[in-house]
């Protein structure tokens, strides 16, 4: 007891054994660097390995089947809009849902989800209305804010950026001393940031409540992986800095599913961080602005149809005879139905009102900026465009 | 009252802002244990515990971008960045996320933090550590910068940005930590954030300045004053954004003259801005074109040299007398 209470007054800087560097310590790291694993469940034709099987329980599979569903239908929809006209540059997922779904599924509405712009199927599951999503994507501030009682960072279109706050979240569930924990998404290419490295740095040395999800989809606009990186494995990046990390097949719901489990109940236990990267691929455009037949076949792309994230958890789920060609049929029309009508209502949502643009900066605006806003108000006025 | 220096009344102000709210916490490099290389938190991990005075990795982008997710989930997160020079590492955090959740999730989310960190030149230190580029953070929507220049306003400024819930960039100007003292009262004090102080009432010409400036300043004065029965108005900004363009506009309006000092770069420094609000709010006051002395458009200086680039009094003095003579 008595070493006890001296190990609680001593600092830091004294508990240390060895001092660091000498001789002896040069061939020893207190870091496993270890081997990187590979979870797959469900592997492309379907076929599960049962001794792997979580064995969810009918109403979560068909749950976050219909998520997935969404994710595409909503994809595709936004695809059609912009295409028409009527939605602003977005970065569609297809090919993506099983990563994108899986990393929220175990997450409680306590915990916190910072997702990068691919993952709106992420937000709508976490309950984002969807012509909300669109309102974000058409080019409207209201879109932005997440929703009341959804913990959720707006993504950074700065690559990266949003990582090191996702990790202080994280650390503030520790200062305040909640149960809670982080779960924050980004790809392959913000793994050459920067700050992304400093954030598992942070989160380990913190011990951190928070789950990274390196979102490898083969492509950072036109730089493949290859030109990204030598070392391929990106979840080294998270062993490196002492952080259990794993890789997982991302078209495998299954695997999403377990790896993040797992990992959300290492950091609700107080065991810190855990890195998942999760092998996908990027089979449509980067984004709506993007032209991928000038860096890259279509041949390249094709194997990947056969990986579909959705039609292997399909036969997955008739094996188990939770579905059936009648029943997908139905979700597909569902879904369809669902999103036409986020799509109206948000058709029928106001015009942005160009007079806010000073209301929002800071939690009461300075008489400086009240000067600038008389000036922005008169110029609308001129121009007929006071709300 | 007890006369401090400026590092011991902001350690006072960080002590009494922690003792007051058990959310506000300290982040930074060698803040802990070591007390900060300046020794502004000296003591405080002892008292208030390793979990809210944290000593981070050395990695300014980490330590800012790590308080915005702090202060996001409800923290009051003050970070130390050792010299002002090594907040370019921590550029992207403060512009893209600091300065600018509350708009980006229309006030959903507020980021309660400050970033303390001592700037300017005068004490003969290494490359990137006498910057003064507080015009980067004023030309940043979304935040407020203040700079203090004497131990009482530093003190008080400081305790003031910590209750604020929109984000602060506190310079501290480190050429005033330990050059004089200043009674401090012992009771925690606030000042306003947003407000300029006239220091001296005067009525021939306006003297702008704020930081560690506020010195040769007041040396200049009290020079012109004396010998050269000139009555100036001495301004003292302390806090450059958002600006107090009323009390500048009040002064200029009465003076019809005005020189401003700040060791920062000239072009489009504060004193560009200050300037240029003149011309908005008070041309038909002005008697002569208004002076700017400031620190030039090169890089700091290495510090054998470092003397001659920053505004001296005699410098001050001669401005302002060629601006009372100016026809």
């Amino acid at each position: 007891m008595a070493t006890e209470n001296q190990d609680k007054t001593t600092p830091a800087s004294e508990k240390e054994v060895a001092p660091p560097n000498t001789p002896s310590a040069m061939n020893t790291s207190p870091i496993d660097l270890g081997h990187i694993e590979v979870l797959q469940i469900l592997n492309e034709h379907g076929e599960v390995d049962t001794g792997l099987d979580p064995n969810l329980c009918d109403e979560t599979l068909l749950h976050v089947y219909r998520a997935m569903v969404l994710a595409r239908v909503f994809d595709q929809r936004m695809l059609t809009m912009q295409r028409q006209g009527r939605m602003g540059t977005f970065a569609p997922n297809l090919g993506q849902e099983a990563c994108i779904i899986g990393q929220v599924v175990p997450l409680t509405d306590n915990d916190w989800y910072a997702p990068s712009y691919r993952s709106f199927g992420a937000q709508i599951l976490r309950g984002w209305p969807m012509e909300h999503l669109m309102r974000l994507w058409a080019g409207f501030h209201d879109g932005f804010p997440p929703p009341e009682n959804v913990n959720d960072l707006p993504f950074s279109i700065v690559i990266g950026s949003h990582v090191l706050p996702a990790v202080g979240i994280g650390m503030g569930m520790n200062y305040k001393k909640k149960k809670d924990c982080v779960v924050v998404n980004y790809g392959d290419g913000a793994s050459s940031q920067g700050a992304v490295s400093e954030a598992l740095n942070f989160a380990a040395v913190y011990k951190v409540p928070v789950v990274f999800i390196c979102e490898n989809n083969g492509w950072a606009i036109s730089t493949p992986i290859q030109k990204q990186t030598v070392n391929e494995v990106l979840a080294t990046r998270g062993s490196a800095h002492g952080i259990p990390s794993i890789r997982v097949d991302g078209n495998d719901i299954l695997a999403m599913i377990c790896a993040t489990q797992e990992a959300v109940a290492r950091a609700k236990n107080g065991q810190g961080p855990t890195l998942i990267e999760a092998l996908t691929y990027r089979m449509s455009l980067h984004t709506t602005a993007d032209d991928p037949t000038v860096y890259r076949k279509d041949s390249q792309v094709e194997p990947w149809h056969c990986r579909c994230p959705i039609a292997r958890f399909e036969t997955y789920l008739k094996n188990k005879q939770l579905l059936s060609d009648e029943s997908i049929k139905t979700t597909f029309e569902n879904c369809e139905n669902e999103v036409i009508v986020a799509r109206d209502a948000f058709y029928a949502m106001p015009d942005a009102d160009p007079s806010e643009i000073f209301d929002y900066l800071y939690e009461s605006i300075p008489e400086e900026l009240k000067a600038q806003r008389d000036e922005y108000l008169k110029r609308l006025r001129n121009k007929g465009e006071e709300s | 009252m007890s006369k401090l220096t400026m590092v011991e009344a902001l350690n006072l102000a960080l002590d009494q802002e922690m003792a007051r709210d058990e959310n506000v916490c300290l982040l930074g490099e060698d803040i802990g244990v070591n007390g900060g290389v300046f020794r502004t938190t000296k003591d405080l991990q002892k008292k208030h515990g390793e979990d809210r005075v944290m000593d981070t990795p050395l990695a300014e982008c980490g330590i800012v971008g790590t308080a915005v997710g702090m202060a996001i989930y409800g923290v009051r997160p003050v970070v130390e960045i050792q010299f002002s020079g090594f907040t370019m590492q921590a550029f992207d955090q403060i512009e893209q996320n600091m300065a600018r959740i509350h708009n980006r999730t229309r006030g959903k989310y507020t980021v309660p933090m400050v970033l303390r960190t001592p700037y300017g030149g005068g004490i003969r230190a290494v490359e990137h550590h006498s910057e003064s580029r507080e015009a980067y953070w004023a030309h940043t929507p979304g935040l407020k910068v203040v700079i203090p220049s004497g131990p009482r306003n530093a003190r008080a400024l400081l305790a003031a940005s910590i209750r604020e819930d929109d984000p602060i960039v506190f310079y501290e100007p480190k050429a005033v930590y330990r050059a004089f003292r200043e009674e401090v009262p012992d009771e925690p004090e606030v000042m306003e954030i947003g407000k300029a102080e006239v220091i001296r009432e005067g009525k021939d010409i306006t003297l702008i300045s704020y930081g560690a400036m506020m010195r040769p300043c007041k040396e200049a004065v009290e020079d012109l004053v004396d010998e050269h029965n000139i009555n100036v108005e001495l301004i003292d900004l302390l806090t450059i954004s958002p600006m107090d363009t009323e009390t500048l506009t009040t002064s200029v309006q009465k003076t019809g003259r005005c020189v401003i000092v700040h060791e920062g770069h000239r072009t489009c420094g504060v004193a560009s801005e200050i300037i240029a609000r003149l011309n908005e709010s008070a041309f038909e006051f002005l008697e002569a074109p208004v002076k700017r002395i400031t620190g030039f458009d090169t890089p700091f200086p290495y510090f054998q040299v470092e003397e001659h680039f920053l505004p001296e009094s005699e410098e001050i003095v001669q401005a302002v007398k060629e601006t009372i003579d100016w026809q």
